[in-house]
């Protein structure tokens, strides 16, 4: 029958997309074990030395810690920001809501490459470009509505009778908020912490365009250290690779207990 | 393109349905004939629109057949079938014009578009929305759409017509016309017709038959008088309204009349078939059948207080607790209050015999 | 579940200034100002007093400048397309729900958030003439020299299809599976084949989110930067404009040329943008009448 054939060339096509990640990745974990690596199936000899080798030579105790407090930073920061826009916007109807909205979209659709480049011209011509700073204010230009969005739906899915019902026992502003809303809000709170700590650490344009000596992140030192001058085998860059992404791939893991993997894309229906 | 197949002489089923481990519909077994209104009836779960969804082959049943004028259509996919189908949330295409929808499915044949064109009139002229050809979805009321739906579906002459639950989104001025509506197309046209709803009184208007289901199993199929007053089990009674019950023990059976007894209780009701004396059973009745007062020739009747008055407009529902605590529904326009001593009348007539579950 | 009053007026309170305040005016801030800036500055010419279009001028005379423009259109149009045409017949294929469909979008997550640099250096070996393709390939006796697949711009489109089809797919996926399944089914009863429903009744209902999909996916292409580094021939046969621009900006530190072709970036995504969306509305001015969702 014809649609069983063509279920059966979708699911070869992803099949296949699997297959090609999987050997992709796989490709990359092989050579940070292999001690030298030309034109075989498999390395003929392994050894784990790439990774004390690019620890050191690459500095990454120093990047691991610029790259985990930029992202802490990041999330903090844009929870902090976003959580009482959030609020407000899932709350309330007013005129502007909706040019502000729009507002907040722009910064997740339009490319970062397109707005990163104006934007570490400011940042350099006041001083914070190439610094942790300027990487943290770069990453936080789509990080905080990117939290906003997120945020939302767990907003609106607290009922405001909740908060009617607390006022009329007595309780002021802040204890609402301290004693209803954050509670309630925790599965909301983790979620977009967790999906903004992973878009910060593997975020790249912004990151790099603002990314100087001493505050490179991971992926941007792991660019930057495939270009440069000078002996750089390539299995060294590999194992930094396998670091970046064990790092990636444990917070995925985490997230996903929490979050589906549908709620991690852009959605178009909003 | 439709199977220009024959007009619908007979269509049987006999079709079983399977979830996983779960049986939604359990050899469900029924014959139709040429011209029946056919209602499928039962609560939500109960595998109504399951079958129907197989019927029209949207669904495939997990083992059976289905066989119209003898003949296998269960191996042919839905747009084979020739049968025209309405759904509950009537689903007219959202980007195309009133017109557009109906004569949509006319556009897949050869007809030619004058042709195409009379019937479409002709149909939108049936069911009274001449001038809203141009019109969309989107800007049509419940009721209108649902009679786009209808004319849709009518247009093709289908030799079977499908009703899921079509009046459920509607208020329920609008669903009293609209079933009289339906019926009458029904009777104009000839036409043979399986409609599923939830709703008894939408079940007992319309249909030639009622076929009652409940968790996939056939409960009972029979007309809506045989369903309203002689319903054959528990489920079935209580579904179309009794809604007192009375498990008994047979003490006596004669000339289609039973005797039995619950508690201090003696009842008498008509007895069919399949009861034996000494056996358990079920003796049920409806609130407005119990007469009030005094004994009213070889009723039964049970002295008891009057506990919950609701008053309904024109009657009035009561409760009633009988010497050994049973209480009773009964419906009467008489005046009650509560506290009153009452003498509650059976009527044999008005008692129906099930089986004990 | 939203509890929402009906007086506009009332509802924008103090409380909610206070709310807004921190993250408008970081918007503001960072992102429209930065903008207007850049714009501002793509009118300074170094060593140059008052407004002038020099660096627009320069972009645009010099070949290996605007010639970016092309070469970017024709790495972002191919890509977009094939991004588009595949992830649309994965998603309506699969629209009903597929086997193993939780483990599957996991995997396809990985693309995305992996990042496009682990991505690209993966490419590198996998894809690369030593890489496991060819060794399979030429080990299986179906070809003899390997396929180049990297450092060129073949690379640079495995790049980008392998980040930008998991996100159109599973965006696709989530637009199709709203729409009302009733609507395909009594198609069916009307007498409609699987292609007829498809071609008369779902593709103009998946119309608008095709349109956006096809404009998220191509802007994103446009502004491709690493993969054309580290995939392409960034000095020649790749060089997209992001490389131009950045270029200018931090090799070259001329920011007001590098803004100015920040701004011709924008401008092109915008124009394609217009274009999308005219097209869009010439297709079918219907679809926006109340479209048929859950």
């Amino acid at each position: 029958m014809r649609g069983r054939m063509w279920r059966l060339a979708l699911y070869l096509f992803i099949l296949g997309f699997i297959l090609n990640m999987l050997g992709i990745v796989t490709h990359v974990v092989v050579s940070s074990f292999a001690k030298s690596w030309f034109g075989s199936p498999l390395p003929p000899k392994f050894t784990t030395a790439w990774f004390s080798y690019a620890w050191t030579n690459f500095d990454l105790g120093q990047v691991l810690g610029v790259t985990l407090f930029i992202a802490v930073a990041v999330v903090v920061l844009a929870l902090a920001i976003g959580f009482p826009a959030a609020y407000i916007l899932a709350r309330r109807n007013f005129r502007y809501k909706s040019a502000i909205l729009l507002l907040y979209f722009l910064p997740l659709v339009i490319p970062q490459m397109t707005y990163g480049i104006p934007l570490a011209t400011t940042l350099y011509r006041y001083g914070v470009g190439g610094s942790v700073a300027g990487v943290i204010l770069a990453v936080l230009v789509p990080m905080v509505p990117l939290a906003v969005f997120i945020l939302m739906p767990f907003f609106e899915q607290i009922s405001l009778n909740l908060e009617w019902s607390a006022q009329v026992l007595g309780a002021s502003r802040a204890q609402i908020f301290r004693r209803i809303l954050l509670p309630l809000m925790v599965p909301g709170i983790l979620t977009a912490g967790l999906l903004i700590l992973v878009n910060t650490i593997s975020n790249f344009e912004l990151a790099f365009l603002l990314g100087g000596g001493g505050s490179q992140t991971l992926v941007v030192a792991l660019f930057y250290n495939m270009f440069a001058g000078g002996v750089r085998p390539v299995y060294s860059i590999d194992a930094m690779a396998v670091m970046y992404m064990v790092m990636v791939m444990a917070l995925l893991l985490v997230s996903l207990r929490f979050v589906r993997p549908t709620q991690m894309v852009f959605r178009l229906d909003r | 393109m439709q199977a220009p197949g024959d007009q619908l002489t007979s269509l049987q089923l006999g079709i079983t349905k399977r979830y996983g481990n779960k049986t939604v519909l359990d050899n469900l077994q029924l014959e139709i004939r040429k011209g029946e209104f056919v209602t499928f009836l039962g609560p939500s779960g109960c595998g109504k629109s399951t079958a129907l969804s197989i019927v029209a082959g949207l669904i495939p049943a997990s083992e059976g057949e289905i066989r119209l004028n003898g003949e296998r259509v269960d191996n042919l996919p839905p747009e084979k079938r020739g049968f025209g189908m309405v759904f509950q949330n009537y689903a007219l295409f959202p980007h195309m014009t009133v017109y557009d929808n109906v004569a949509f499915g006319l556009t897949l044949t050869s007809i030619s578009k004058a042709e195409i064109d009379k019937r479409v009139q002709d149909m939108l002229r049936l069911v009274q929305l001449l001038g809203f050809e141009a019109r969309y979805p989107g800007q049509l009321s419940g009721g209108q759409q649902q009679r786009v739906a209808i004319a849709r579906a009518l247009v093709l002459r289908p030799r079977l017509m499908l009703f899921d639950e079509p009046l459920s989104n509607l208020d329920a001025k609008l669903r009293v016309e609209m079933r009289a509506e339906i019926k009458q197309i029904h009777a104009n046209l000839g036409l043979t017709s399986i409609y599923v709803t939830h709703d008894q009184a939408e079940a007992l208007s319309m249909s030639d038959r009622i076929v009652v289901l409940r968790n996939g199993v056939l409960m009972q199929s029979g007309s809506p008088q045989e369903i309203h007053d002689r319903p054959k089990n528990s489920f079935v009674a209580d579904f179309m309204g009794f809604r007192n019950f009375f498990p008994v023990r047979i003490t006596a059976l004669s000339n289609g009349a039973a005797t039995a007894t619950s508690g201090n209780l003696t009842l008498r009701a008509r007895a069919g078939d399949g009861f034996a004396v000494g056996s358990d059973a079920v003796m049920a009745i409806r609130p407005d059948d119990i007469q009030l007062g005094p004994g009213a020739g070889g009723a039964v009747t049970v002295p008891g207080r009057v506990e919950i008055v609701e008053y309904l407009g024109r009657e009035q529902e009561a409760a009633v607790r009988t010497a050994d605590d049973t209480r009773i529904w009964l419906r009467t326009a008489a005046h009650m209050q509560v506290g009153d001593q009452v003498e509650l009348g059976f009527p044999v007539d008005k008692v129906v015999l099930l089986p004990a579950e | 579940m939203r509890a929402v009053a009906n007086d506009e007026r009332s509802e924008f309170d103090a409380l909610a200034l206070f709310c807004l305040l921190p993250s408008l005016l970081y918007v503001l801030a960072m992102f429209v100002y930065p903008f207007l800036y850049g714009v501002y500055l793509s009118l300074q010419v170094q060593k140059i007093d008052g407004f002038s279009l020099g660096n627009y001028v320069a972009f645009f005379s010099d070949a290996y400048q605007y010639g970016t423009i092309w070469i970017t259109f024709s790495l972002a149009i191919p890509t977009t397309i094939i991004v588009l045409v595949l992830s649309l017949c994965l998603a309506y294929g699969m629209r009903r729900g597929f086997f193993m469909e939780r483990t599957i979008t996991t995997i396809l997550i990985m693309p995305i958030s992996l990042g496009v640099i682990l991505l690209s250096e993966g490419i590198l070996g996998f894809y690369g003439s030593q890489g496991w393709l060819n060794q399979m390939l030429i080990a299986s006796g179906l070809i003899s020299e390997p396929f180049i697949l990297t450092h060129n711009y073949i690379g640079v489109m495995l790049a980008l299809f392998m980040q930008q089809f998991p996100f159109c797919f599973l965006m696709l996926l989530g637009y199709i599976s709203g729409i009302d399944p009733s609507l395909e089914s009594s198609a069916r009863m009307l007498g409609a084949t699987p292609s007829v429903v498809f071609r008369r009744v779902m593709l103009p209902l998946i119309a608008p989110g095709l349109a956006i999909a096809f404009a998220l996916v191509f802007v994103m292409s446009f502004a491709v930067f690493p993969s054309a580094v580290m995939l392409g021939q960034p000095a020649g046969a790749t060089r997209t404009i992001s490389i131009a621009a950045y270029q200018k900006a931090f090799e070259q530190y001329d920011m007001p040329a590098a803004s100015a072709i920040a701004v011709v970036m924008g401008l092109c995504q915008l124009a394609a943008l217009v274009l999308i969306i005219l097209f869009r509305r010439r297709l079918s001015p219907a679809a926006t009448m109340g479209v048929g969702k859950r």
